[in-house]
């Protein structure tokens, strides 16, 4: 028997192999390649390879005649929410030139970006939930997600890459029917979200999938500057909105949502997944006390005539569905941008993946991606 | 702590390598250091009870021209709810380390803040800045075999790439 044994001992050899997941591969969301290390079925190194998508947007920008020709670019870092790309990018044109927006504008850019945060999050939840299995969620998600685009649309004419925050204003006033399309998509989306906590977020299918899985201890996240929903997941108590002091948020009730562990370990998927669905209902609660409260008035009146800001420099950074979004940008006191650098979420939480996925499963490397919830077009820029 | 404040602490200990500071009239106040200290600088922002400056929001690689290089340094703190920036300036190398154009050396701070590792990167990617210490400096976002560091102002883009041609 002993002999058997040590013979089989000698037979069970163990290697470890390198297995390439990507560029195409449908749960890296992009093009995105990682190159797994792995011992069996168990993970023991990820490399993530970028770059597939680079366009050199920060090129462009120095390019440009002037600085607004920059915003469509910036519309397409995150072409998932490109609202919220512009608006940090106009803000900080905004403070650089020190001009004072008319509160219209701040409604409407609120009532924006956080329209833009659901249909961004419904994306997020609805391939994340993709990823482990779950098909019917993503349907509903994505049926409400085009209440939000039609929303868009009938405003500004463009269905993902607006070009409607402008220095000092927006390119249209919003139309008529604005505010009844609104309140129709928040009382239908409160519907959604209970049908989608009931069929996924409480599912103990999908709890034993999540919950345990890809552990980011809050310390580790800090130093790893992440931010958003990933950071949040992990119990810190940090949301650019309120803790920035920009735009008009102080203005509304609502809460910043974090991991609190319910389900296993603070700061593991499912505490990533719970956040952003709770920070769903929070949108639509600040949506709903922005209509109530939107005044009337011009929204160009403080769109400058002439964009040239003094030489200098400002960082610039808001609470961007993937976490802080932050231009640097940099005046050389010319018409065109010296620098702007686009410090995106994306890029900065997806570097925190190799710490997170040591010793889980490969099925579980999946579930860990979808819970970082990346762009690749942010990524690369 | 207000930006006079962090700086006062920061002349306190490093007064030598301070080269310049601007904290009044500006939007982002700043300090300028010798290059090779902003490694012990940044030990002492992020541990210091007073600062903690428990995250490095975003790191930028700079072409000033006339051949220098710069890093800007955006820190901010989640403790504290404060932020500063620092800045080094490099000049580019005819020849450093065998390679033709590459910027002086930058200490690494990605045993500081782990998330300077893949900003390092980009900045060697597109400026060629060498950070020294990086455990892993290669191009990120760009091909390995690129040609070039595009951001620098005086970039020319290389004609064919594998035989394709690049400008359009």
């Amino acid at each position: 028997m002993a002999e058997l044994i040590q013979t089989q001992d000698r037979k069970l050899r163990t290697e470890e192999m390198v297995i390439q997941m990507g560029p195409q591969h449908p749960s890296t969301h992009g093009v995105l390649r990682l190159e797994v290390t792995v011992e069996g079925e168990i993970v023991t190194h990820v490399k993530p390879y970028i770059g597939y998508l680079h366009r050199c947007f920060e090129k462009h920008a120095e390019q440009m005649g002037n600085y607004s020709q920059v915003i469509p670019y910036v519309d397409r870092m995150d072409y998932v929410a490109a609202m919220s790309m512009e608006w940090s990018y106009v803000l900080g044109m905004e403070r650089m030139l020190s001009i004072q927006i008319p509160e219209r504008v701040e409604y409407i850019r609120v009532i924006m970006a956080e329209l833009q945060r659901i249909a961004s999050h419904t994306i997020a939840i609805g391939t994340f939930g993709l990823d482990l299995g779950a098909f019917t969620p993503f349907l509903f998600l994505l049926r409400d997600r085009e209440m939000i685009l039609e929303i868009f649309e009938r405003t500004c004419g463009a269905r993902l890459l607006y070009n409607y925050f402008w220095i000092g204003g927006l390119s249209h006033d919003v139309p008529l029917d604005f505010v009844d399309r609104t309140r129709q998509f928040c009382t239908q989306f409160k519907k959604t979200i209970v049908e989608v906590n009931n069929l996924l977020s409480y599912n103990e299918i999908f709890i034993k999938r999540t919950a345990n899985v890809g552990i980011l201890p809050a310390n580790v996240a800090i130093n790893y500057a992440s931010s958003g929903p990933v950071l949040r997941g992990s119990g810190v108590d940090w949301d650019l909105r309120r803790d920035d002091h920009y735009s008009i948020y102080n203005r509304f009730d609502w809460q910043p949502q974090i991991g609190k562990g319910e389900r296993g370990t603070v700061g593991d998927c499912w505490d990533r997944y719970i956040v952003r669905c709770r920070e769903m209902e929070q949108s639509v609660k600040i949506i709903e006390q922005a209509i109530e409260q939107l005044p009337d008035g011009d929204v160009q009146s403080a769109i400058p005539k002439r964009i040239r800001p003094n030489a200098s420099e400002i960082y610039v950074r808001t609470e961007a569905p993937r976490g802080e979004l932050g231009f640097y940008i940099v005046s050389d006191g010319s018409g065109s941008p010296y620098r702007v650098k686009g410090r995106s979420s994306s890029f900065v939480n997806l570097s925190v993946l190799p710490e997170i996925t040591r010793g889980y499963m490969i099925a579980d490397l999946v579930a860990i991606l979808g819970s970082i919830d990346i762009v690749l077009g942010e990524i690369d820029r | 702590m207000s930006p006079q404040e962090i700086l006062n602490k920061l002349t306190e200990k490093f007064a030598d390598a301070i080269v310049e500071a601007k904290v009044e009239g500006v939007l982002e106040p700043y300090a300028k250091l010798k290059v090779e200290s902003i490694r012990e600088i940044s030990s002492l922002m992020r541990d210091d009870s007073d600062l903690q400056f428990d995250t490095l929001m975003c790191l930028s690689g700079m072409d000033y021209g006339k051949g220098i290089l710069g890093v800007v340094y955006n820190l901010g703190s989640i403790a504290k709810k404060h932020k500063f920036t620092l800045k080094v300036e490099v000049p580019v190398d005819a020849r450093l380390n065998g390679v033709v154009g590459q910027a002086a050396n930058v200490p690494s701070v990605e045993s500081v803040w782990r998330t300077a590792d893949w900003h390092e990167r980009e900045a060697f990617d597109l400026f060629g800045i060498v950070f020294t210490d990086h455990p892993d400096l290669r191009r990120i976002l760009l091909p390995d075999d690129w040609e070039g560091y595009p951001l620098r102002k005086d970039y020319q883009v290389q004609e064919f790439y594998h035989g394709m041609k690049v400008p359009y």
